[in-house]
């Protein structure tokens, strides 16, 4: 991909400025929802970045894997815990955000001054660029061939682990001794919101004959 | 960017932009309440990683791309990280009935 230098910068630009806002807001927004869109607006500007880079098939599966599947996970597990809650004020919050911004500017300041300091081995090979899919392709069945198979094996690991933490056990009667649970012990109340409806709509039940 | 001339972007404007990522994100880690925001936070710093590895990869390994090769099982890794994390974040709301970081402390001695 050959573009001119000028309209290369301007891209960097806007594609940094983007990703530096967006996750200052994915961080401090104080509504969560916004944070979670903005959240998939960083996942497409590191896949801008990707593209800059002569990188099409790991921005593809930038786009597919992030913004498709893992920014949709984000936003169906904040609908399902979607609880309004009042957070209990903890003493020395401001003390501990002052003192942990600190620790985060010193790890940066640490991280620039090796960006700068360290002498790297400028200009390296000639980067192959649109080639760069095919020889994805072959380190995946040759040298890399073991990680990849066993990336398939996390991954179902991960799926029947998923499953298996967010099934929802109901059982009508006790394993051991045979008896008949109460299944509000095991599923517990989980919005009052639900818990309101059903108190409104008992007295409309009594009135009906 | 073509072969012939430099880039005109340099290696390091890439490491500082993931520098500022990754720390965004540990400061998110570190200062979040909400147990979603805090797994947003990791994704964050996952992100910086990867880019990290897709610089180095076009400027100083332009023709092995082994640095691609890594950031696509990073992102194999991260996708079944979420996928997890966000089953036990569902089985921590269902017992505790919150989200709230500060709630969560059933190791603390």
């Amino acid at each position: 991909m050959t573009i001119a230098s000028t309209t290369q910068q301007i891209c960097f630009l806007v594609l940094s400025a983007t990703l530096v806002f967006g996750s200052l807001g994915v961080v401090l927004l104080p509504n969560i929802v916004y944070s979670a869109f903005l959240l998939g607006g960083v996942f497409l500007s590191v896949a801008g970045l990707y593209l800059m880079l002569n990188a099409s098939f790991v921005a593809a599966a930038q786009v597919l894997v992030y913004v498709g599947a893992v920014n949709v996970l984000i936003l169906f597990a904040i609908m399902l815990v979607n609880k309004q809650e009042t957070l209990a004020a903890i003493p020395g919050l401001l003390l501990r955000r002052i003192l942990s911004g600190a620790v985060c500017a010193g790890l940066f300041l640490l991280l620039v001054r090796v960006a700068f300091t360290t002498d790297w081995a400028l200009p390296g090979p000639t980067p192959i660029g649109d080639e760069a899919t095919i020889r994805i392709g072959e380190h995946l069945f040759s040298d890399y061939l073991l990680p990849f198979e066993l990336a398939s094996v996390l991954l179902l690991m991960a799926m029947i682990g998923a499953i298996v933490l967010a099934r929802r056990d109901v059982f009508s009667s006790d394993v051991i001794t045979g008896e008949p649970v109460d299944q509000g012990l095991i599923e517990k109340s989980r919005t009052p919101l639900l818990l309101d409806t059903n108190d409104q709509k008992r007295p409309m039940l009594e009135n009906t004959p | 960017m073509s072969p012939d001339l430099p880039s005109p972007i340099p290696l390091q404007a890439y490491l500082v932009l993931a520098a500022i990522l990754f720390c965004t994100g540990v400061w998110g880690l570190i200062n979040s309440r909400n147990a979603v925001r805090v797994l947003m936070s990791i994704e964050l710093m996952l992100n910086a990683v990867n880019i990290n590895l897709m610089a180095f990869s076009t400027y100083l390994d332009g023709q092995l791309i082994r640095g691609q090769v890594f950031t696509i099982f990073v992102i194999t890794v991260a996708a079944a990280e979420a996928a997890v994390g966000l089953a036990i974040l569902l089985s921590l709301y269902r017992n505790r009935e919150t989200v709230d970081m500060e709630r969560f402390n059933l190791l603390r001695w």
